[in-house]
């Protein structure tokens, strides 16, 4: 099955010719298929070091996140990062986010998307082979595998033996090592949504909320099916992005490519009489299919540019590696753009780039979104009115002759202290204002808790209005007592339709 | 069907022996194994919960499940909890007097939102949703109350209705001065004159005049002299913009000519005495409360 190759001439190990397929080579897979199972060998360079770092820094913040403290005074959680369902409110870091302000996470998944499209157009799926949680977590549990049952060729073998007692205590091992992954993925983000110190004691204990417990249980299965099991066909069959990438990516996106003009006519190496290679007639691809053995998603990249890559790079540093042991310069694979390769089949020179249309246009548009939500921040209100119209019934006659208009306003102290506000009605001709519950004439000093929103019921009386208007526009105004800041809202005050000698 | 397998030749596979149109035959793609047994779990399931949960019809009910479980009983015993839960506001609205209940927040907030939900089961089907009123039935969110609109005449009101059974009820009755012929037709056209013009809408003087005479004679007993009604009487005041009755001439002609009154039964001994508390500090606050 394997060759081994001219050890003189380097020293450091052989080269082993793998004699294999790409189990998911387009030109070979029916449409109906069992899956192939894939047996990513375990590779070594620049890139593997990269996606150690980014898995190491992005589950390093998945993990440590929730117990982050962040101070924000008495009567508020400590937790920098904490989605509190319960009470409304998210909480990140120094901002605060109430449900009607959900616009502002909706701007950061915008400005997340153009962060992506501007990453694709720049370097293809830079986020699927690096940071995608679904490409770590089955780093890890090939890891996790690759602990328990060796490396590829020790897996292969493994599955072809019959069930043994080693074979069983060894996939017990790794699914058993698959589920408590699962389960700190699970445990990891419940933490997120409950204080992280309270929720640890109440899941130890056995007190914490059922829902806790159900999207601990709902993670730990997905984590172990996703990133356990399923792999790369969650990447090749379920997943949306390699579909949308497609429209990101152009001729000038640096992708993981191999180099055609330099590799071939491949084939394994021959040495002649004096006992070197004539690499003058020949490709620097040796087929060795060191490329092919440790892709995690089952792909020849020799194949060109495919739906099924995610870019992750590994067989870059598969390939530097036979590289340098064939004394060949590195990079047969590596990053390179469409156009440079067709420049080189070509015989002319094109330069990397970067700025062009498509990336000036998803960085304008990024700067463009985060410049409306920095605004948007900046003048964001502390102090809100929100205001229903009683419906019925929209208008009350009075004794006198008067109409009243009842209004609910809702008021929303977004500070973290307690405040007492004054309502009040502007551009109302005559108008007279009182808050049900309070001595009426008297001036309604309406106390709002902190960081909390207040419902109180509000009658408007004003004459009848003569103009033959049914419905006059004004507004209720609510002011802090103390420091002066306002804000209104627009309502309408309804009377009866005037008829000329008409009658109640 | 064939005994012998017939392998298509083309895909390599097994096909279920049927042929259409001589040679179109289709292939042997069996079930997914996962899809097949989670089919078996689901029918599993199912007897399972035959057995555990009420299920199936027979000639005088129903299997009834071994977990014993109702729907009913849910809703009893979450009506149950949800009382119990409200049990101490209840009390506590229960023990504080009507004119304090205002100064504590608290209950405050618990007899407005009780009152709001009893007066959408009790009160609304007659004094509508939003307690506007109909012809007839008055609407508590003005500021006209013909018996009385404090706390008290409210929670007495509700208490003990108006021309109710409840011999606590306070009554009155406006007689039929058309039907039992107390006045003619005429007469009954000058009062309605005059009382028009108690709210400005009449500038005949003549008619007028004889009106005035006759309410005088007639009506101020109980409307009182300047026709501003009298509580004690559930007389309301003819001087104003709202009328129970219609304030168009004929409605007016119509009261006069048959009697008005309406009635409001009695609700003390249907709904709790906390619960009629609830509603009065809600119609009270609906508006047009004293």
């Amino acid at each position: 099955m394997t060759t081994v190759l001219d050890r003189t001439r380097n020293a450091r190990a052989g080269i082993v010719q793998h004699e294999v397929a790409a189990v998911n080579r387009a030109a070979d897979r029916a449409l109906y298929a069992s899956r192939q199972t894939i047996y990513p060998k375990l590779a070594h360079g620049t890139f593997r070091r990269v996606k150690w770092l980014a898995m190491a820094v992005t589950l390093g913040i998945y993990y440590a996140l929730p117990w982050l403290r962040w101070s924000r005074g008495p009567d508020l959680p400590d937790q920098a990062v904490l989605l509190d369902m319960a009470n409304n409110r998210f909480f990140v870091f120094f901002l605060e986010i109430w449900p009607q302000e959900f616009y502002y996470v909706t701007g950061l998944l915008v400005l997340g998307a153009l962060a992506l499209f501007l990453a694709t157009s720049i370097a293809g799926r830079v986020w699927c082979g690096y940071t995608c949680p679904q490409t770590i977590w089955t780093d890890v549990m090939i890891a996790i595998e690759r602990f328990w049952q060796g490396d590829r060729n020790a897996r292969i073998r493994l599955d072809k033996e019959p069930w043994g007692a080693a074979k069983i205590g060894k996939k017990t091992m790794t699914h058993l090592s698959w589920l408590v992954v699962g389960l700190a993925t699970g445990g990891a983000l419940v933490f997120y949504f409950r204080d992280a110190p309270t929720l640890a004691r109440e899941l130890v204990t056995g007190t914490a909320p059922i829902i806790a417990y159900l999207f601990l249980g709902i993670f730990t299965a997905t984590t172990y099916v996703l990133g356990g099991l399923a792999r790369e066909q969650v990447c090749i069959y379920m997943c949306p992005w390699p579909r949308i990438q497609g429209a990101m990516t152009d001729r000038h996106s640096l992708l993981v490519s191999y180099k055609p003009e330099r590799g071939e006519p491949r084939g394994p190496v021959r040495k002649n009489a004096a006992g070197a290679v004539d690499w003058s007639t020949r490709g620097d691809c040796i087929d060795c299919k060191a490329c092919v053995v440790v892709c995690p998603t089952g792909i020849d990249i020799r194949d060109g540019s495919q739906l099924e890559c995610i870019q992750c790079a590994l067989c870059v540093d598969a390939c530097n590696d036979i590289m340098d042991r064939i004394d060949r310069p590195r990079g047969l694979i590596g990053y390179d753009t469409v156009a440079k390769q067709e420049a080189i089949a070509a015989g002319t020179h094109e330069p990397l780039r970067i700025v062009r249309p498509r990336t000036l246009l998803y960085a304008g548009l990024f700067a463009f979104v985060g410049l409306i939500m920095l605004t948007a921040w900046f003048n964001r209100r502390i102090l809100e009115i929100n205001v229903i119209a009683d419906r019925i019934p929209p208008y009350v006659m009075l004794s006198d002759g008067s109409v009243r208009n009842g209004y609910t306003v809702k008021i929303l102290n977004k500070l973290h202290e307690r405040r007492a506000m004054r309502l009040s009605v502007r551009d109302l001709p005559g108008a007279q204002l009182f808050v049900a519950g309070f001595e009426r004439g008297a001036e309604a000093q309406i106390e709002v808790a902190t960081d909390d929103l207040r419902e109180i019921k509000v009658y408007v009386t004003a004459p009848a209005h003569a103009a033959g208007l049914s419905a006059v526009p004004f507004s209720l105004v609510v002011t802090d007592v103390r420091s002066r800041v306002e804000n209104h809202r627009a309502v309408l005050f309804q009377s009866p339709p005037r008829r000329t000698g008409g009658t109640p | 069907m064939t005994d012998k397998r017939e392998i298509d030749s083309v895909t390599g596979v097994e096909t279920t022996g049927h042929v259409w149109d001589d040679d179109i035959r289709e292939l042997n793609k069996p079930l997914p194994r996962w899809w097949l047994l989670t089919f078996y779990a689901t029918i599993l399931w199912a007897i399972g919960y035959w057995i555990a949960y009420p299920a199936w019809p027979t000639v005088s009910g129903y299997t009834k499940g071994m977990l014993g479980y109702s729907q009913r009983d849910t809703v009893a015993r979450d009506i149950r909890d949800a009382e119990a839960a409200q049990s101490g506001m209840r009390q506590k609205l229960q023990m504080t007097p009507l004119e304090e209940i205002r100064k504590d927040e608290n209950v405050f907030r618990f007899a407005m939102t009780a009152g709001g939900a009893s007066f959408q089961t009790n009160c609304a089907p007659c004094h509508g949703r939003g307690a506007q009123g109909f012809v007839g039935y008055p609407n508590l969110n003005d500021d006209k109350w013909l018996w009385g609109g404090t706390l008290v005449d409210i929670e007495k009101t509700i208490l003990y209705g108006i021309r109710s059974e409840d011999r606590r009820t306070r009554t009155s009755q406006m007689p039929r001065f058309g039907l039992d012929k107390l006045l003619d037709d005429a007469k009954i056209s000058d009062v309605a004159d005059y009382v028009l013009s108690l709210s400005g809408r009449n500038q005949d003087a003549v008619a007028i005049g004889r009106g005035a005479a006759i309410f005088k004679e007639q009506c101020a007993s109980c409307h009182g002299e300047d026709a501003k009604g009298k509580i004690d009487q559930g007389s309301p005041s003819l001087s104003d913009g709202i009328w129970l009755f219609g304030g168009t001439r004929e409605a007016i002609v119509e009261s006069i000519r048959t009697g008005r009154g309406a009635g409001m039964p009695a609700w003390v001994g249907r709904i709790d005495p906390a619960t009629i508390k609830a509603l009065t500090i809600y119609v009270h606050s609906l508006g047009g409360g004293k």
